[in-house]
């Protein structure tokens, strides 16, 4: 199978490889996939607490080469979006930027997942959060 | 907080230093072709212009000539098993003498009986050749393998019963380069009359192959796994004790006693027949220098890396052969890093079917360690500084891959993988 530049690019030089602290309240963890399938995806992002924006955004992949630069890829779309605007990406926008073959569709839905995941995971320790804060207000 | 991990710019594949010696790209995928011995080219050249006669046209010097050239190769070949050179069916190849060898044992012998024995880790041309005889009605026994590769000849012995016509174990794998006891399978099969077909492909000019003191009935061969051309191959067919008879596949002109019509591959038939004759010549020498090298590629990638595990018996193993799983790194992924480097992965990201190495799970390899497998084939041409430029390129790729890996850090940070609630399963 041949690569595309990009793919091979984001392979070579991964954007945004790491870790952040996944029990911060600022921080979302989405982990995809299994290691049977051949793919796992850890994507986190932290996020303003004010404006929803997305700061920063970390991922690790087990894959092959195009799940990795599919992951890459995602850290550095969903960077300075808010968690709205990072929802909208799609999985065929990443098939689009990096000219994924059809057998490699997979490696970009799993991507969207791991968006989706890390996001979820924010939003769930915000609701978490709230009778907390609620309560200290009373 | 994060932890930032920084990823060595300067492993780019064409800004690596080569050392001494070592010419881009490496071949070190010896099981899926060879590269051919000039010394089979040579002999093969005149075949194509001077002496171009149909080997089949008895009556002038052309065909002699041709004729010659097949003659002498039958006889090379037969040599190299201890065969007689009657006993050699020339075909196209290892998968039409796999097709050959059990489609024409079972029309055959189909009034003696309908049951197969095979092998879950054999060559898919032998595995869907038996698949298509059970649609015909024909049963097929798929003998397991033990954890190291090997069948259980007590496993054997059971699947056998009164019906049962061919068996048919390869003598070496092609993924993991195990070697099946085929004297004993063979032993067996003659204690009970039944027929016993090796796929020798693999083994073939690269461990002994006796069919006598073997016992095998039938054995495939192809020229371009030891060095030969590509599009020829062979089949040993036994003579006596037992005459064993088959059905062709093709019908037509009455080529080859009838068991394979069609004209004859000339230039090819005679580079199969060279490869065979240096095989007698330097089998014995080349097994220990492969050995050699194989083990030297083994010995600096473990020492060096952790937590790798090797597919199948060290021990009753082709001596180029050495298959790797790199825990927490996948296979493709892997291949891509060290694309200087032809060699095979066992990751369904690089099959048709996405599904993982169906041999690596027949051995009870978890499909995780199946995606990170490598399979590394050293052959005739590869060198010691190859060896040792091919593992450290193995080593830095798997050390820079497992630093960008999840499962590196959850397994570093002691959780078991196994517990783990994945979500996509």
């Amino acid at each position: 199978m041949s690569y595309s530049d990009k793919v091979i690019d984001h392979y070579n030089n991964p954007r945004n490889v790491g870790s952040m602290d996944k029990s911060s309240a600022d921080v979302g963890t989405g982990l995809v996939g299994a290691p049977e399938c051949g793919d796992v995806m850890k994507l986190q992002i932290k996020v303003n607490r004010e404006t929803n924006v997305i700061e920063e955004a970390k991922f690790k992949t087990f894959g092959c080469g195009s799940a990795i630069a599919s992951s890459s890829l995602a850290t550095e779309w969903v960077k300075g979006k808010t968690v709205d605007e990072a929802l909208t990406i799609k999985n065929m926008d990443i098939v689009k930027e990096l000219s994924l073959p059809p057998v490699k569709i997979h490696c970009s839905v799993l991507a969207e997942d791991a968006i989706r995941a890390a996001i979820g995971d924010w939003k769930k320790k915000q609701e978490s959060a709230k009778p907390v804060t609620s309560a200290v207000a009373q | 907080m994060s932890t930032d991990v920084r990823i060595p710019q300067e492993l780019g594949v064409t800004k690596h230093a080569t050392p001494q010696g070592v010419k881009l790209p490496i071949y070190m995928d010896n099981h899926a072709t060879t590269r051919m011995d000039p010394r089979v080219l040579e002999e093969m050249l005149p075949y194509f212009m001077e002496k171009f006669g149909n080997s089949a046209s008895r009556n002038h010097s052309f065909g002699w000539a041709a004729e010659e050239g097949v003659e002498t190769a039958r006889e090379r070949i037969a040599k190299l098993i201890g065969a007689t050179a009657k006993e050699i069916i020339f075909t196209s190849g290892a998968t039409e003498s796999d097709n050959l060898a059990i489609k024409g044992v079972a029309e055959m012998y189909r009034e003696k009986g309908n049951h197969i024995i095979t092998a879950v880790t054999e060559h898919k041309a032998v595995l869907d050749t038996c698949k298509r005889l059970e649609k015909y009605g024909y049963r097929v026994t798929y003998l397991p393998v033990q954890k190291d590769g090997l069948i259980d000849l007590d496993d054997l012995k059971r699947a056998m019963d009164d019906k049962t016509i061919l068996v048919t174990i390869m003598a070496a794998n092609n993924e993991i380069g195990v070697l099946q006891p085929i004297a004993e399978i063979g032993k067996l099969c003659h204690e009970r009359g039944v027929i016993f077909h090796t796929d020798a492909v693999q083994a073939i000019g690269k461990v002994p192959i006796d069919v006598i003191k073997q016992n095998i009935d039938l054995a495939s061969i192809t020229g371009h796994k030891i060095y030969g051309p590509k599009g020829v191959g062979a089949l040993y067919v036994r003579r006596k004790n037992p005459r064993v008879q088959i059905s062709p596949g093709i019908d037509g002109g009455g080529h080859e006693r009838g068991m394979r019509s069609g004209t004859l591959n000339v230039p090819g038939i005679v580079g199969l027949g060279k490869a065979c004759a240096i095989a007698s010549e330097e089998m014995t020498r080349e097994a220990v220098q492969l050995g050699g090298l194989r083990d030297r590629l083994r010995d600096r990638i473990m020492s060096r890396l952790d937590e790798t595990y090797i597919n199948g018996s060290m021990e009753h193993r082709l001596p180029g052969n050495l298959n790797i799983s790199f825990a927490y790194v996948e296979g493709e992924s892997l291949l891509m890093g060290i694309n200087d480097i032809a060699v095979s992965s066992g990751s369904a990201c690089t099959s048709a079917t996405l599904e993982p190495s169906y041999v690596l799970k027949a051995l009870g390899t978890g499909d995780d360690l199946a995606h990170s497998s490598i399979r590394f084939g050293i052959g005739r041409f590869n060198t010691a500084a190859e060896v040792d430029y091919v593992a450290d390129r193995v080593i830095e790729t798997v050390e820079r891959l497992r630093e960008l890996s999840p499962l590196y850090e959850m397994a570093k940070e002691g959780i078991n993988l196994k517990d783990v609630k994945w979500a996509g399963e």
